[in-house]
C-alpha cells in the first residue's frame, strides 16, 4: 500500500506556501536576520528585502508603495481598516455600513463597534449574494463614515460589484474598505480604478505563507493605528518586521497576479466539469452562489436528506479536504450566516458543501471527487429519514 | 475531534434501517436544527429483540444513533428506558461537549419508540424523569 491519496479541495481555508516562495524566505531565517530597525549594515539587507516586497505588493494591487502596511493577516487588516478609520473620524459620525455576508473578521469587528457607540448597517444579498449598489445608495446617511464590502465571499464564491460600490460611497465622501482576502491571483486589482481607499490581503490565500498580510491605504486617509508600539511600518503598525513573511508575501503576490488569465482558466476548467458532474450524477442539489460572477475554484452545493459535518468525514476518510456550512462543524447552532442570508433554508444550509480548487489540483482530483462524491452521498440519504419521507415522492429538482 | 469508537460507529453503523412492522417507533429531532433520529423498536415479551434507526445529522449523531440501538438490545423495556444519554456517550468513549446533545436525542428517541409502544397497548406513557433541555452545549435551544 502506498501512501493514502489526499485531494485538497479547500483552497479558500487556505493554499500550501510555493517552494519558490519558501526558497525566497528562507535566507532571512538565518544569514539576513538583522532587525531592519538597526543601522549595522546587515540590517540594512533586511531592510532592502522590505522595501522589494512592499514593491511587489503595490504593483500588484496598483497602489504606490507608500499605500502599503504589512500586517498578520486578514483578519488583522480587516480590525485595522474598520477600527481605525471608525475611531479617527468619530467628530464627523458613527454610522459604519457593511454587508451581512462579510467575514467574522469583518462583523465581529462592527459587533464590537456597535458596543463603542457606533451603528451599523448590514446591507442585505440577492440569492446570489450579490449586493445591490442601490441599496448601498439608499443605506448612505449623512453620519456614514465608513463602507466595508468584500471583494468575494469565500463560502459561497461571489464576486460582488465593488467598483460600483466604491463609487456610490465616493459620491457621499465615505471611505471604502474592501476585504479582498480571496480574490488575490483570481480577479485583477486595481484600487485606483476600483475605487478602492482599503484593502486588505492575506498571502496563505495565494501560495504564501501564514501569519502575513497587508492593508492598503490610500495616501490622506485618516485612519487610528491598532498596534501601538514602535516606529515601524512609517509609525502606523508597530512591531518588528516579520521579514521572512514580508519576502513571501512579495514573492507569492507577484507570482499569483503574473498570469491571472492562465490560472483562471485552468483552475475554472477543473471546476466547471466537477460542478456538471457533481449536477449530472447526483440528484437534489442546489448551487449556492452566482453562476458566473464567482471565484474560478469556488463550488458550493447543498445536498438535500443529508449534512454537512456527516459528508465531511466521509470525504475525509477517501483523502477529500473540504468544508461546509452546517452548524455541526462551527461550532454555533446556526448553519452558515452567508447561506442563510441568500435566503436558503435552514435545513438545505446543513446540507452544504464547499469544494475550492486551486493549484495543487488535477483533472484526475476531479475525477476522483465525482466517483466518491456520489457514493458519500447516496450512503448518508440511505440512512436518512428524510429522504424516505419525501425524496422517493417524485424525485427532487435540480437546480 | 472524535474518539475511535465514534468514528467506528459512524463508519459502520450497527443497525441502519428500518423494521417491518415495528412495535414501537420514535422520532425526534428537527431538519432545521441539523438532526433528525428515527428510532424502530421490535418488541416480545417485554424485551427489545431488534432495534433500528435512520438519522439525519452529524457524525455524532449518527454515531449515537448506532450505540443507542446496540445498548437496548437484548433488554427489557424498563432496562432500556434507562438508557441513559451518559451511558450512550460513555459507550462511546466520550463525545465534544458541543455534541452532547447528540446522545440527549438517542436516548429521545428510544424513549420516544418505547411509549410509542406503550401507547399502542394502551398503557399509560411513561415520564420522562429528567426533561432534557436540547442545549447544544450551550444555554440554547434550537427551537426555530
Amino acid at each position: 500500500m502506498g501512501e493514502k491519496r489526499i485531494v485538497y479541495m479547500d483552497h479558500s481555508a487556505t493554499t500550501y506556501t510555493k517552494r519558490e516562495v519558501l526558497e525566497a524566505m528562507i535566507p532571512y531565517y538565518s544569514e539576513h536576520f538583522g532587525n531592519p530597525s538597526s543601522i549595522y549594515s546587515i540590517a540594512g539587507d533586511s531592510k532592502k528585502a522590505i522595501d522589494a516586497a512592499r514593491l511587489q505588493v503595490a504593483k500588484a494591487l496598483g497602489a504606490d508603495t507608500d499605500e502599503i502596511y504589512f500586517t498578520s493577516g486578514g483578519s488583522e487588516s480587516d480590525n485595522w481598516a474598520i477600527k481605525g478609520v471608525a475611531f479617527a473620524n468619530r467628530k464627523k459620525g458613527n454610522h459604519i455600513i457593511t454587508s451581512a455576508i462579510e467575514h467574522h473578521a469583518v462583523l465581529h469587528t462592527c459587533k464590537y463597534l456597535e458596543k463603542e457607540g457606533f451603528t451599523v448597517t448590514y446591507l442585505p444579498v440577492d440569492r446570489y449574494g450579490m449586493i445591490d449598489p442601490a441599496d448601498l445608495e439608499k443605506a448612505i446617511t449623512e453620519k456614514t463614515i465608513l463602507v466595508s464590502v468584500m471583494f468575494a465571499n469565500n463560502e459561497i464564491g461571489t464576486i460582488e460589484p465593488i467598483a460600483e460600490l466604491g463609487a456610490v460611497a465616493h459620491n457621499h465622501k465615505v471611505y471604502f474598505h474592501t476585504d479582498a482576502v480571496q480574490v488575490i491571483g483570481n480577479v485583477p486589482v486595481d484600487v485606483k480604478a476600483q475605487n478602492i481607499d482599503m484593502l486588505s490581503l492575506s498571502a496563505h490565500k495565494f501560495y504564501g505563507p501564514k501569519g502575513i498580510g497587508a492593508l492598503y491605504i490610500k495616501k490622506g486617509v485618516k485612519i487610528d493605528n491598532l498596534i501601538h508600539g514602535g516606529g515601524q511600518e512609517r509609525k502606523r503598525r508597530a512591531g518588528t518586521e516579520n521579514i521572512a513573511g514580508i519576502v513571501g508575501i512579495g514573492k507569492a503576490i507577484e507570482l499569483a497576479t503574473a498570469d491571472i488569465d492562465g490560472h483562471n482558466k485552468r483552475i475554472q476548467g477543473m471546476r466547471d466539469r466537477l460542478l456538471q458532474g457533481i449536477l449530472a450524477k447526483i440528484p437534489g442539489v442546489y448551487l449556492n452562489g452566482h453562476k458566473e460572477k464567482r471565484l474560478p475554484g469556488n463550488i458550493n452545493v447543498s445536498f438535500e436528506f443529508i449534512e454537512g459535518e456527516s459528508m465531511l468525514l466521509w470525504l475525509d476518510d477517501e483523502g477529500i479536504c473540504a468544508s461546509t456550512g452546517s452548524a455541526c462543524t462551527s461550532g454555533s447552532l446556526e448553519p452558515s450566516h452567508v447561506l442563510l442570508a441568500t435566503g436558503l433554508p435552514v435545513e438545505i444550509s446543513h446540507g452544504s458543501l464547499r469544494l475550492t480548487l486551486g493549484d495543487i489540483n488535477t483533472e484526475q482530483d476531479v475525477d476522483f471527487v465525482l466517483e466518491v462524491l456520489p457514493k458519500v452521498v447516496s450512503r448518508l440519504r440511505e440512512m436518512s429519514p428524510l429522504y424516505h419521507k419525501i425524496g422517493k415522492e417524485g424525485g427532487c429538482d435540480v437546480q | 475531534m472524535y474518539s475511535d469508537k465514534v468514528m467506528d460507529h459512524f463508519k459502520n453503523p450497527r443497525n441502519v434501517g428500518e423494521i417491518e412492522n415495528p412495535d414501537g417507533v420514535g422520532e425526534v429531532g428537527n431538519p432545521v436544527c441539523g438532526d433528525i433520529m428515527k428510532i424502530f423498536l421490535k418488541i416480545e415479551n417485554n424485551i427489545v429483540t431488534d432495534a433500528r434507526f435512520k438519522t439525519f445529522g452529524c457524525g455524532a449523531a449518527i454515531a449515537s444513533s448506532s450505540m443507542a440501538t446496540e445498548l437496548v438490545k437484548g433488554k427489557t423495556l424498563e432496562e432500556a428506558w434507562e438508557v441513559s444519554n451518559k451511558a450512550v456517550a460513555e459507550a462511546l468513549e466520550g463525545l465534544p461537549p458541543i455534541k452532547m446533545h447528540c446522545s440527549v436525542l438517542a436516548e429521545e428517541g428510544i424513549h420516544n419508540a418505547i411509549n410509542d409502544y406503550r401507547k399502542k397497548h394502551g398503557l399509560e406513557p411513561w415520564v420522562e424523569k429528567n426533561p432534557h433541555v436540547h442545549d447544544h452545549g450551550e444555554d440554547l435551544t434550537c427551537d426555530h
